[in-house]
């Protein structure tokens, strides 16, 4: 298992080394959308409209952060659970989205997703959320500010910790991981 | 009779709903501990540390430990002789719940229409489980429940020819396919018996108790035992990722049922466990 530190956007090249189980910090912009932001942006897709937000090499981040308290950036930012999103994510991936972050493993057809366009699937730590909003330097507001928490959220991280749960090359760390460890 | 002013409910829920979520209870911090120093695989090592680190900057900083936080489940026993002036009840404790979700920047996540949405504004209506009770106290549990553990709740309606083995497979199964989606470690709370309804209410009900105590009764307090065992035997891990802490407990609660049912259910909580009890 490796350590990196990846800068957003994310290229071909930075999807490619990663593996499943490698830990990597992630510095630069990352989107938030939870499950009504897809919705809306997959609309917009099926619409052939244009989308709020750029979607090339970028990463989304699954959250729907607490509300900020006064003198800080954000309040508390952990994942939410990804499957929700597995109906939306393959859209957003053939519109060249590199990156997902999110908590708990992903449907066949994200992985099929996530094979052709050359993206990752990263976990953070559900349930640290006051400890994951410490990297996250600024947060604004881009699209959708009548969904209150599940707004999308522009935001600006520095080594925001976070795991290669699913890789570009099929592997899987839930799988593999546990049956390491299952008696 | 005692009088209890409902004013006095609404301050005391809004203060449990802002602590339940900066302050992890002692019990489920000592158990995260415990699993730490315990844990074989270094992802779930890892993790575990890091929600270590979180609850005391949560705790320090005031801040909520997780951002999801919650619905507000309140569990209320209500002595007979106490009567509440000044307001009604359920008013008041959702007044509370306001109060707290609003001063302590908790996140809302109430919709008011489960297909058309809309949110509430402030985390309104709790969900309350009221029962009365001899005596003259109000005892009240703010129990602040996240949506990704709740998720992977279940209920079944088996057959009494299932048996304690059904139970078994029932349980380990749902861990199973949960995998890291509730965030693990978890509490699993087991109800058997009762009516559909009751059988749920109960694994809710044994989400209250606290971790490293054992059910009353010998027979159920092994069968935890054993159900705990099982269920770290799944390597699910601490979220997910492989390892042998995949639960910190397992309490059954029953209900005696109808002869021709059997109703199993489990309620899952994250390791986030928030709860938090006063008596008035």
């Amino acid at each position: 298992m490796a350590d990196y530190s990846l800068t957003t956007p994310l290229g071909g090249d930075d999807v490619r080394q990663l593996k499943a189980g490698d830990t990597v910090k992630l510095t630069g912009t990352i989107y938030t959308a939870r499950d009504a932001a897809h919705k809306r942006l997959v609309d917009l897709i099926d619409e052939g409209k244009d989308l709020p937000i750029p979607l090339e090499g970028q990463i989304i981040y699954y959250v729907g952060p607490s509300p900020t308290p006064p003198g800080k950036p954000i309040g508390s930012a952990g994942p939410t659970t990804s499957y929700r999103m597995d109906p939306y994510a393959p859209a957003l991936l053939d519109r060249g989205l590199k990156g997902m972050i999110g908590k708990g493993a992903r449907s066949d057809a994200v992985v099929d997703a996530m094979k052709k366009n050359t993206a990752v699937y990263f976990a953070a730590t559900g349930g640290a959320a006051a400890l994951i909003s410490r990297s996250i330097t600024s947060a604004e507001i881009v699209a959708y500010e009548d969904l209150g928490a599940e707004a999308i959220r522009k935001l600006t991280v520095k080594d925001f910790p976070v795991i290669v749960a699913q890789d570009c090359h099929g592997r899987n760390v839930y799988e593999e991981g546990q049956k390491k460890y299952a008696k | 009779m005692r009088e209890i002013e409902a004013s006095r409910i609404a301050e005391e829920v809004a203060r449990l709903c802002m602590e339940a979520n900066f302050e992890l209870e002692d019990d489920v911090q000592k158990a995260l501990e415990k699993a730490h120093d315990a844990e074989e695989s270094p992802a779930g090592r890892e993790v575990l540390r890091q929600i270590i680190e979180n609850s005391d900057i949560a705790r320090n900083e005031r801040i909520p430990m997780c951002q999801d936080t919650g619905l507000a489940v309140i569990f209320v026993e209500i002595g007979q002789d106490v009567h509440i002036t000044g307001g009604d009840f359920e008013g008041a404790i959702n007044e509370g719940v306001a109060k707290g979700y609003t001063e302590g920047y908790l996140r809302k996540s109430a919709l008011a229409d489960p297909i058309r949405g809309g949110n509430t504004g402030d985390n309104t209506p709790a969900v309350i489980h009221t029962t009365i009770v001899p005596g003259e106290t109000l005892k009240l549990w703010v129990v602040p429940k996240g949506g990704g553990s709740e998720n992977m709740s279940h209920i079944a309606m088996m057959k009494p020819a299932d048996g304690v083995e059904g139970i078994k497979k029932f349980v380990v199964e749902n861990v199973k396919a949960a995998s890291g989606n509730p965030c693990p470690p978890i509490i699993v709370g087991v109800g058997i018996g009762g009516t559909f309804e009751r059988c749920a209410q109960l694994a809710k009900k044994a989400l209250l108790r606290e971790i490293g105590s054992t059910h009353p009764d010998e027979f159920y307090a092994a069968l935890e035992k054993e159900l705990l065992e099982m269920v770290n035997d799944t390597g699910v891990g601490p979220m997910g990722l492989g390892g042998r802490t995949t639960a910190l407990a397992v309490h059954i609660e029953t209900a005696p049922r109808h002869i021709a049912s059997f109703p199993v259910s489990m309620n899952v909580n994250c390791h986030a466990a928030r709860h938090k009890y006063i008596e008035l």
